[in-house]
């Protein structure tokens, strides 16, 4: 069990998030229609957006304190993000994508993982040619080859096709219990929600207007 | 010939031009970075300055260097005293050059800066990496292409030097005379043949810049 405590307010513009989480689980999942706040919410958590004021701590890590003046760089924060529009460094191939946050060359480790996501097959091209799914496989393996404390994933597997797509769950769901990753889930799907989160976040124009048991909640 | 021989004025033409390339690249691309990324104070001063050199006559530009890196200039003193005279030396020339291709570089740069989606950068940051690799695995490689074209230009610039490089370095047969001063030297003195000579050197080595440069923007 992980301890979240997110408590932020952020406006930018017309848009205006406020969330106030206090919560004990082992994976969080955000879900909600598009534009209210989602991905603005994980994006403060990676350390990637500074919000106007509040509080933000992951599994006993202070990361952000606006009271104390803390802010932990994006660098330091040791997720493993993997953002909607997955963002694959264009000039590098997978091999060097998947391999660029670890901090030591370790071909055992990039090959355990290259095995779990399926994309062995896939090291030595260039991102050109990648299928969507193939995409968000390469962008996952890049975030778990950190090594993180924690991962924050954007519909990571949208476009994974159904068979691969229950495969990988199952290997974030055994990460989350037997590594000890605790993990923030943004997702369309119930499914997803429902196999990898034990709470669920409902957010709604930039406020969270449910949360709870994803088994009670989602249908 | 009576100026040098057009072998010799070619190569030193060419070599300064390089070297200015060289001299302009490191502040050229820093510069460029600082105006495409960051708010400062004076940002608008510095840009203003930088681009000087494009609209004010060159004469105008290489008076300024004379009197800011001649004997009695605020740089040309400091220089003496350690014993280093760059005025109407080959040194000058390169001076020149570098000052009046330096806008080229950094316009073209910045836009290829711009250009970089700052999110690739982000995602660079929370995988671990610090400024100095953010910048030299990301952001640098992704605006190489533009840098590359920047530089072409620039140096493009500098093989054509003609004003700036009069007033600093003047003409000098064998030392500071380059194609474009050769041309106007020779002509000057009624050498038409020498002229024409000099004429089609340059068209030659223009020539190869731009069609290089050119080949730079279509292949991807």
């Amino acid at each position: 069990m992980a301890r979240f405590e997110i408590s932020v307010a952020l406006t930018q513009g017309a848009f205006s998030l406020v969330v106030d989480v206090r919560v004990e689980c082992r994976a969080l999942a955000l879900v909600g229609p598009s534009g209210s706040g989602k991905t603005s919410l994980l994006e403060v958590l990676a350390g990637l957006r500074t919000p106007d004021s509040g509080r933000v701590v992951m599994d006993g890590d202070t990361l952000y304190d606006s009271a104390q003046g803390l802010n932990v760089p994006a660098r330091a924060r040791r997720v493993g993000l993997v953002p909607q529009d997955v963002l694959l460094f264009p000039h590098l191939g997978v091999r060097a994508n998947v391999t660029y946050g670890q901090a030591s060359p370790a071909p055992d480790e990039l090959m355990r993982v290259a095995r779990l996501l399926e994309i062995e097959p896939l090291l030595d091209r260039s991102v050109d040619g990648l299928s969507g799914g193939e995409r968000q496989r390469v962008a996952l393996a890049r975030a778990l080859l950190t090594g993180p404390r924690r991962l924050l994933l954007d519909e990571p597997l949208a476009a994974v096709d159904l068979a691969r797509r229950r495969r990988i769950v199952d290997a974030l769901v055994q990460l989350r219990d037997d590594g000890n990753v605790p993990m923030v889930y943004v997702t369309h799907t119930v499914e997803e929600a429902r196999a990898l989160a034990d709470h669920v976040l409902v957010i709604d124009q930039g406020r969270v207007v449910a949360e709870g048991d994803p088994a009670h909640l989602l249908w | 010939m009576t100026g040098g021989s057009l072998w010799q004025i070619a190569s030193f033409t060419a070599l300064a031009a390089l070297a200015a390339t060289g001299m302009m690249l490191v502040p050229g691309v820093g510069l460029a970075w600082l105006l495409a990324r960051r708010r400062f104070p004076g940002k608008a001063l510095v840009e203003t300055l930088i681009s000087l050199p494009l609209v004010i006559p060159p004469v105008a530009t290489g008076l300024l260097l004379l009197w800011t890196f001649g004997r009695r200039g605020p740089v040309g003193v400091l220089l003496e005293r350690a014993g280093v005279e760059v005025m109407f030396t080959p040194a000058a020339v390169v001076l020149a050059m570098a000052v009046m291709g330096l806008p080229l570089l950094v316009r073209t740069a910045r836009a290829g800066f711009e250009q970089v989606t700052l999110r690739y950068e982000q995602m660079a940051e929370t995988l671990g990496a610090g400024p100095w690799r953010v910048f030299t695995t990301v952001t640098l490689p992704l605006a190489s292409r533009s840098i590359l074209a920047g530089a072409l230009l620039g140096f493009s610039r500098a093989l054509g030097e003609f004003g700036a490089t009069m007033v600093v370095a003047g003409s000098i047969p064998g030392r500071t005379r380059t194609l474009a001063v050769g041309i106007y030297s020779a002509t000057e003195a009624g050498h038409d043949g020498e002229a024409a000579a000099l004429l089609v050197v340059s068209v030659v080595i223009a020539f190869g810049a731009v069609l290089a440069s050119n080949r730079l923007a279509e292949v991807r």
